[in-house]
C-alpha cells in the first residue's frame, strides 16, 4: 500500500508541476476573464439588436380623455414593474368606419399593432393576435381597471423603512447564487476532465506510459493523474477567489462584506463549494480516465467521450432543476444521485441550512425585538392595509413547492396594488377576439 | 487460461525464467510458448525479425501487461512489479515528457523506481557529466537531439542502479559512435554485476555483447544457448583461391562447393585442414589464398531460423 501511494504521488507531483509551472497554466487562470469578456460582448450586441428591433403595441382606439387616463395608468403601473416588462399602448381618434379601422391598424407596420383596443374604458374590446399571450390581457385589464378607478389615481403613502436585508431578497439572492455555484461547478469540471484526458492521451502517444507502465501499478498513475490535476484546479480556484474577492473590494462600495451571503455563510460555502468540486472532478475525472485508457486516438477519445458529455449536462439539468425547491422530490433525488449529488448539495448549501443556524436568518429574526422569534419566511409575510409587515401566515407554509408559491405571492402583490380596493380582485371583462396572425408575428 | 503456479524449481542462478508463455490479442497468438533462462550476470539477447514476439516476450517479463498463459519469475518474484525497484527498462518507442528538463527527466524515471528524487538529482548530474550532457542537464527535452534524448532515457533506466536491465532494441535510431557509447555502458553495467536483457533484430550487436541468445521466430523459441553454441552448430566455411583451375587435387574439394568470385567456398571436411592441405598440395593446386572462417552468428541464426526468417532480418548491419 505504501508504495502504491508513493508511487501516486511519484505521478501527482510530475503533474502538479507541469501543469502549474506551465505557460498554459496563466491562460488557465485566466479562462473566467472569456466568459466575462464574451458575455459582455454578445449581451451588448443583444441589446443594441433589442433597442433596434421596434417593439410590438397594442393600438387604443379611444376618445382623448379615455386615452388620457389609460396613459396615466400605465405610467403608474409601468414604476412598479418597469416599463419594459408592460404593454405598450398607442391611442388613435375613433374612425367612422371601426372595422376598417381595426384592419388598418393590424396591418400597420409602424408601429408594428399587435391587437387594438376599441369601445373605451366602458366596453373594451381587444383585437389581435393574443391567442399565445395571456399576460398581455392580464395587464390591459389592469390597466383598464386602474385608470376607471379615480381614487387609485392617488396612490397611498407608505412609510418606506430601508433594511439591508429581508427574506424575500435574500431567497431570491440565495437561489441564483445557487444556480451560479453549480454552472461554476459543472463548467469547471468538465474544463479539467478534457485536461487530464488530453495529458492521459498525450502521455499515451508520447510512450511515456510504457515506461510508467513497467515501473508503478497502472492504477497508481491514474489516482496520481487524478489528484494532481485536482491539486492544480483547487490552486486555480483559490486564485480565482482572491482575486474576484480583491476586485469586488475595490470595485463595489462596501466590498465583499456587501455580497449577500449563501445560507451557509461565505465562509462556509467556499469551502463546500471546493470539497464538491473535487468529489464531482473525482467522479467525472474517473470517467474521463477510463475513456482515456480505453482509446489511443484523439479521434476515438473525442468518440467515446461525446455521450459521456451529454449525460453530463443532462445530469446538470437534473441537479439544477432542484435550485429554489431543495426539499422537493427531484431536488432530494438529485442530492442522493451520486452524479448529480456535489452540485445538488451545493445548491442547497448556498440555499438551505441544515445543521447549523442561518446567520442572515438569525439577524432577520433579531429584527423583531418583541418576541425574537425566528425569521419569518417569504411566503409568510403580508403587508397589511397600513403598509406595514404585520401578518404571518402558514397555511400554505410547507405544502406547495416553493416556486408555485412564489407565483402566487407575486401575482397577488401585482393585482393588489393596482385593482380598485372596491372591486378588489375583480379586473374588467372584454371580449377578446383572435385575428390570427398579427404583422408583428409576420416580421 | 493463465496459470499461476509457481515454476516447478525457483532457480537463484537465473535472473528471469520463463516457463511457457503465450500471448493473444484477439485471434492473433503474437507469442506461442515461450520459455527462456536468463543466467544473473549475464548479457542476454533476444533475436528475431520484427514482430516474432520480442516486444510482447518483453512486455510479459515486466509485467507491463499479462500472459495468456505460463508463468514468469523475475528475480525471484511472481509478481514483476514488485521487482519493478530493481529493474530498468528502456522500451524500444522512446519517451520523455519534451518539457522537462534533463536532470529532472532522469531523477523523474528513478523516482518511479522509487529512488528519492534529491538522491536521483544528484545522480543525474553525475551521469550527465560523465557522459558529456552536463550543459544540457537544465534544459528540456525537446531542445535534446534524438541522440541526446535517448542517451538521457538510457540513464534514467540505470539511475536507480537495478539489479536487471531490460533494453528494447536500444540501438535503433544511434549512430556508430553513440552505439559504441551504450555498448560499453552495457559491459560496464553488466560487470558491476547487473543482468542484461535485450532485444535486437541487428545480429552484429548480440555477436559482439551477448553470452547467451534466444532466437525467436513467429513467437517461438527457435534457439536458446551460448553464442559459441549457436555458431559451433555449423561447420567452418573453407575459402580457396588456387593458380591451377584444375588438376588431382580437386578431389579434395567436396562435392558440394560453390564458386564465388574465382573462390571455392565449402564447409571443412570432417577429417579437419590437414588432409585437405596435403591433399590440394600434392595435387599441384597451386594455393594462391585459402582461409578457414569460423561460421558467425548470422550464419547460425539462418541455420537455426530458416533462411525465410534471416531473409526477413534483412542481414541488416549495425548502423
Amino acid at each position: 500500500m505504501m508504495r502504491f501511494i508513493r508511487s501516486a504521488l511519484v505521478i501527482a507531483r510530475r503533474d502538479f508541476s507541469a501543469t502549474v509551472l506551465s505557460k498554459a497554466f496563466i491562460f488557465f487562470l485566466l479562462a473566467p476573464l472569456f466568459p466575462l469578456l464574451m458575455g459582455g460582448v454578445f449581451g451588448g450586441i443583444g441589446a443594441r439588436v433589442a433597442t433596434q428591433t421596434e417593439r410590438p403595441v397594442v393600438a387604443v382606439i379611444a376618445t382623448q380623455a379615455d386615452m388620457n387616463r389609460l396613459a396615466a395608468a400605465r405610467d403608474r403601473m409601468a414604476q412598479a414593474i418597469g416599463d419594459e416588462a408592460l404593454v405598450r399602448i398607442v391611442g388613435f381618434p375613433p374612425e367612422p368606419d371601426l372595422a376598417a379601422q381595426q384592419k388598418h391598424l393590424l396591418a400597420s407596420r409602424q408601429p408594428p399593432v399587435r391587437a387594438v383596443l376599441s369601445g373605451g374604458l366602458s366596453h373594451p374590446h381587444l383585437t389581435g393576435a393574443l391567442g399565445g399571450d395571456p399576460a398581455t390581457i392580464a395587464q390591459l385589464k389592469l390597466l383598464i381597471a386602474n385608470a376607471r378607478s379615480t381614487e387609485l389615481a392617488l396612490p397611498p403613502d407608505v412609510e418606506v423603512t430601508n433594511v439591508p436585508l429581508s427574506s424575500g431578497s435574500m431567497i431570491r439572492d440565495r437561489a441564483v447564487t445557487a444556480q451560479i455555484g453549480e454552472m461554476l461547478l459543472f463548467f469547471l469540471t468538465i474544463l479539467l476532465s478534457g485536461m487530464l484526458l488530453s495529458q492521459l492521451i498525450e502521455e499515451k502517444s508520447n510512450k511515456i506510459i510504457e515506461v510508467i507502465a513497467a515501473a508503478v501499478p497502472i492504477d497508481a498513475m491514474f489516482v496520481g493523474k487524478l489528484f494532481a490535476m485536482l491539486a492544480a484546479s483547487v490552486l486555480g480556484i483559490i486564485v480565482w477567489i482572491s482575486a474576484g474577492a480583491v476586485i469586488i473590494q475595490f470595485m463595489k462600495h462596501g466590498g465583499v462584506a456587501t455580497l449577500p451571503p449563501p445560507a451557509v455563510g461565505w465562509s462556509g460555502f467556499l469551502i463546500l463549494s471546493i470539497v464538491y468540486f473535487a468529489m464531482n472532478y473525482l467522479l467525472l475525472g474517473s470517467v474521463f480516465l477510463t475513456i482515456g485508457a480505453q482509446a489511443s486516438t484523439v479521434r476515438e477519445v473525442q468518440t467515446l467521450s461525446m455521450p459521456v458529455t451529454f449525460a453530463q449536462v443532462l445530469i446538470f439539468g437534473f441537479a439544477a432543476a432542484a435550485i429554489g425547491n431543495p426539499d422537493s422530490t427531484e431536488g432530494l433525488a438529485a442530492a442522493i444521485f451520486p452524479l448529480s449529488s456535489p452540485m445538488a448539495m451545493l445548491a442547497r448549501a448556498a440555499e438551505r441550512p441544515e445543521s447549523r443556524r442561518d446567520p442572515v436568518a438569525d439577524d432577520l429574526g433579531r429584527a423583531d425585538p418583541s418576541n425574537r422569534r425566528p425569521a419569518v419566511s417569504q411566503d409568510r409575510a403580508e403587508i397589511g392595509p397600513t403598509g406595514a409587515l404585520v401578518a404571518v401566515r402558514s397555511s400554505l407554509g410547507d405544502r406547495f413547492p416553493r416556486h408555485l408559491r412564489e407565483l402566487c405571492h407575486q401575482r397577488a402583490m401585482r393585482e393588489w396594488t393596482m385593482a380598485d380596493s372596491r372591486h378588489a380582485g375583480i379586473g374588467p371583462d372584454f371580449l377578446v377576439r383572435s385575428t390570427g396572425e398579427g404583422n408583428h408575428v409576420q416580421r | 487460461m493463465l496459470r499461476q503456479a509457481q515454476p516447478e524449481r525457483i532457480d537463484e542462478r537465473f535472473a528471469v525464467q520463463a516457463i511457457d508463455l503465450v500471448k493473444d490479442f484477439g485471434e492473433t497468438r503474437a507469442v506461442d510458448g515461450v520459455s527462456l533462462e536468463v543466467p544473473t550476470g549475464s548479457i542476454y539477447g533476444l533475436l528475431g525479425p520484427n514482430g516474432a514476439g520480442k516486444t510482447t516476450t518483453l512486455r510479459m517479463l515486466l509485467g507491463i501487461i499479462d500472459p495468456s498463459d505460463g508463468t514468469r519469475l523475475v528475480l525471484g518474484r511472481n509478481r514483476p512489479l514488485d521487482a519493478a525497484p530493481e529493474i530498468g527498462y528502456l522500451p524500444e518507442e522512446r519517451g520523455l515528457y519534451p518539457a522537462m528538463h534533463a536532470r529532472e527527466a532522469i531523477a523523474f524515471m528513478g523516482a518511479l523506481r522509487g529512488l528519492p528524487l534529491p538522491e536521483g538529482r544528484r545522480r543525474a548530474d553525475a551521469l550527465l557529466a560523465e557522459h558529456g550532457l552536463a550543459d544540457w542537464a537544465k534544459k528540456p527535452i525537446r531542445t535534446l537531439s534524438k541522440g541526446m534524448a535517448q542517451t538521457i532515457q538510457l540513464l534514467g533506466t540505470i539511475i536507480h542502479k537495478p539489479r536487471l536491465i531490460v533494453l528494447d532494441e536500444p540501438f535503433s535510431g544511434l549512430d556508430a559512435i553513440n552505439q559504441a557509447r551504450l555498448e560499453e555502458l552495457i559491459r560496464r553495467e553488466a560487470r558491476a554485476g547487473a543482468t542484461i536483457i535485450f532485444s535486437t533484430h541487428v545480429i552484429a550487436h548480440a555477436e559482439r555483447l551477448c553470452e547467451r541468445v534466444a532466437i525467436i521466430a513467429k513467437g517461438k523459441v527457435a534457439f536458446d544457448g551460448g553464442v559459441d553454441e549457436a555458431r559451433a552448430r555449423l561447420r567452418p566455411v573453407v575459402r580457396l583461391h588456387t593458380r591451377a583451375s584444375d588438376g588431382p587435387w580437386r578431389s579434395a574439394i567436396p562435392s558440394n562447393a560453390r564458386k564465388e568470385g574465382g573462390e571455392w567456398v565449402f564447409e571443412l571436411p570432417p577429417g579437419g585442414p590437414e588432409p585437405l592441405l596435403k591433399a590440394l598440395i600434392d595435387g599441384g593446386a597451386g594455393i594462391e589464398t585459402l582461409a578457414i572462417e569460423r561460421p558467425g552468428l548470422h550464419e547460425a541464426f539462418v541455420s537455426i531460423a530458416g533462411d525465410a526468417t534471416a531473409a526477413e532480418m534483412g542481414r541488416e548491419k549495425p548502423e
